[in-house]
């Protein structure tokens, strides 16, 4: 088991000794941007132009639902969000720290990326995770 | 190259049928479509059996078992929630391209109840409500709000989708369920992911359904003209390059690449088209499918809810079977079914749910991943 906290997605990147960050992949040709791993561009099918990139941790609320019902064990109600971060990049995640209701919730509101236990969730072997999550910027 | 009639086609009654086999429940509309045409199974040069759940276990070969194994050529085909569609325009090109003169296409899923997608992790720990949600009401929801924010569409438009569909489906002997859902029980049935509540979701069912397509000389020799369904344009396309692919299925840019070629392909448009069966596996997604297929302005979906443009008697009825929402949606027979039901006004035998003197007739389905089909069917004669 490790003592430190494993990332709760392979783009969630834990240094040693400095803050989480989220990366992405960045195409040298077409300069799209990706979540995760990846050597080819699906875009515009460039090889091997593809490099880390640190992505900012702030951006727009796109789209989302409010999930009420899940799997068993799956605590509801939560905010499932689609985010533009500031450059471009789009990710999905929880919207929290703000009212479950669509009369809280709008479109383009500005929000931050936080980094946190993910929700208590272990796995198999005791390991606990570190996850992200949007909140209203403050 | 000739072109590719239906001959027969069918549909069961959908349901829940956990006493039986998945070849069994195939089995049955196979023979209803072969019945619809007069044909046998030594007539059919080929066999392609869409179905989803057993997609490795050799679903047309079995199937083949329960009805007449003659020998033929069995492809079988797993495409999401497009597998039906996908079986039935692969068997159209393999008329299409003079290979054979007489082919069955067949789609049959069993499903059981419940909610779909988002499953748990193998590895690690369970992503479901930590990464957002992976479930099909939230993902076809969120997809829904987009078109909110740039069109401004209401939670009750989108309900208002579930009202049609429920109402049509009344008409429809053969859907899963008849019943009329008023709009403040749409709206005020329990919430499953906002903006779907759960009659805004469609029905987990088991069916099956077949289609019997023929070479024109074939049809013609063998005297089923009469009856018989052009098939003006199939296209498949899956989802071209968009900037949030990766966490946010795209279900539009395919569709409107898909209706783009199927009106080229059938040298019309959306204009000539009399009926529309379409992908509303949640009511969030059928009103985005208005403007992906050119019957209306995007921003003018929900204006077509509003004014009935749509429901039966409408200026373009879509969805008169009551839809994937009311008439069930088996994964894999989907998208034969809504040839079917297409067809049956084609051939003015659709009863009291007729869209009258209909024409012209198109077909889509979306499976997430993604995948769209679409037919354009035009009655022969």
């Amino acid at each position: 088991m490790s003592n430190q906290p494993l990332p709760a997605v392979p783009y969630l990147k834990i240094p040693e000794g400095a803050e989480p960050y989220l990366e992405g992949q960045k195409c040298g040709q077409c300069g799209s941007t990706f979540l995760g791993e990846r050597s080819v561009c699906s875009k515009c099918g460039a090889r091997d132009q593809m490099s880390p990139v640190t992505l900012p941790n702030s951006g727009k609320l796109y789209s989302y639902s409010i999930v009420y019902r899940s799997f068993p064990g799956i605590e509801v109600p939560y905010i499932s969000a689609i985010v533009d971060l500031d450059d471009g990049t789009a990710i999905k995640g929880n919207l929290i720290n703000v009212e479950a209701d669509p009369e809280h919730i709008e479109f383009d509101m500005p929000v931050d990326v936080v980094y946190a236990d993910a929700l208590g969730r272990k796995d198999a072997d005791g390991n606990s995770y570190l996850s992200f999550f949007f909140q209203p910027k403050a | 190259m000739t072109d590719a009639y239906i001959v027969g086609v069918d549909m069961i009654k959908f349901g829940r049928f956990p006493e039986k086999t998945v070849p069994q429940i195939g089995a049955q509309a196979a023979l209803m479509a072969l019945d619809d045409c007069g044909l046998s199974i030594q007539h059919m040069q080929a066999l392609y059996c869409g179905n989803l759940g057993q997609a490795s276990g050799m679903v047309g070969q079995r199937l083949l078992q329960e009805i007449g194994q003659t020998g033929m050529p069995v492809v079988n085909v797993a495409n999401a929630c497009a597998t039906g569609a996908t079986a039935f325009r692969e068997a159209w090109a393999s008329v299409k391209a003079g290979l054979y003169d007489v082919v069955l296409a067949v789609g049959v899923e069993q499903m059981g109840k419940g909610l779909l997608g988002g499953g748990g992790a193998k590895t690690g720990i369970p992503k479901e409500g930590l990464i957002g949600s992976g479930t099909m009401p939230a993902v076809f929801a969120e997809a829904g709000m987009e078109h909110a924010r740039h069109y401004g569409t209401t939670f009750e438009q989108f309900a208002k989708v579930s009202v049609k569909n429920h109402h049509h489906s009344t008409l429809n002997p053969k859907a899963m369920y008849q019943i009329e859902t008023p709009l403040d029980e749409v709206m005020n049935a329990e919430m499953i992911s906002y903006p779907n509540t759960k009659l805004m979701c469609s029905v987990n069912v088991d069916g099956s359904a077949a289609a019997v397509i023929c070479s024109e000389k074939k049809a013609r020799e063998l005297g089923l003209m009469d009856r018989a369904i052009k098939v003006r344009a199939s296209v498949l396309a899956s989802d071209p390059w968009q900037e949030r692919d990766l966490v946010m299925p795209d279900v539009n840019s395919c569709t409107q690449k898909a209706a783009k070629e199927a009106y080229e392909m059938a040298g019309l448009g959306p204009e000539d088209i009399d009926l529309i069966e379409l992908h509303d596996c949640f009511a969030t997604a059928e009103i985005l499918h208005y403007g992906n297929l050119g019957i209306c302005k995007q921003e003018d979906a929900g204006r077509m809810i509003d004014e009935g443009e749509v429901a039966l008697g409408g200026r373009i009825p879509v969805n008169v079977s009551g839809g994937l929402l009311s008439k069930g949606h088996p994964l894999g027979a989907t998208g034969i079914a809504n040839i079917y039901e297409v067809s049956t006004h084609l051939r003015n035998e659709a009863g009291s749910r007729q869209v009258e003197g209909a024409k012209i007739g198109l077909t889509h389905v979306i499976g997430l991943g993604s995948a769209c089909a679409i037919h354009v069917l035009e009655r022969a004669s």
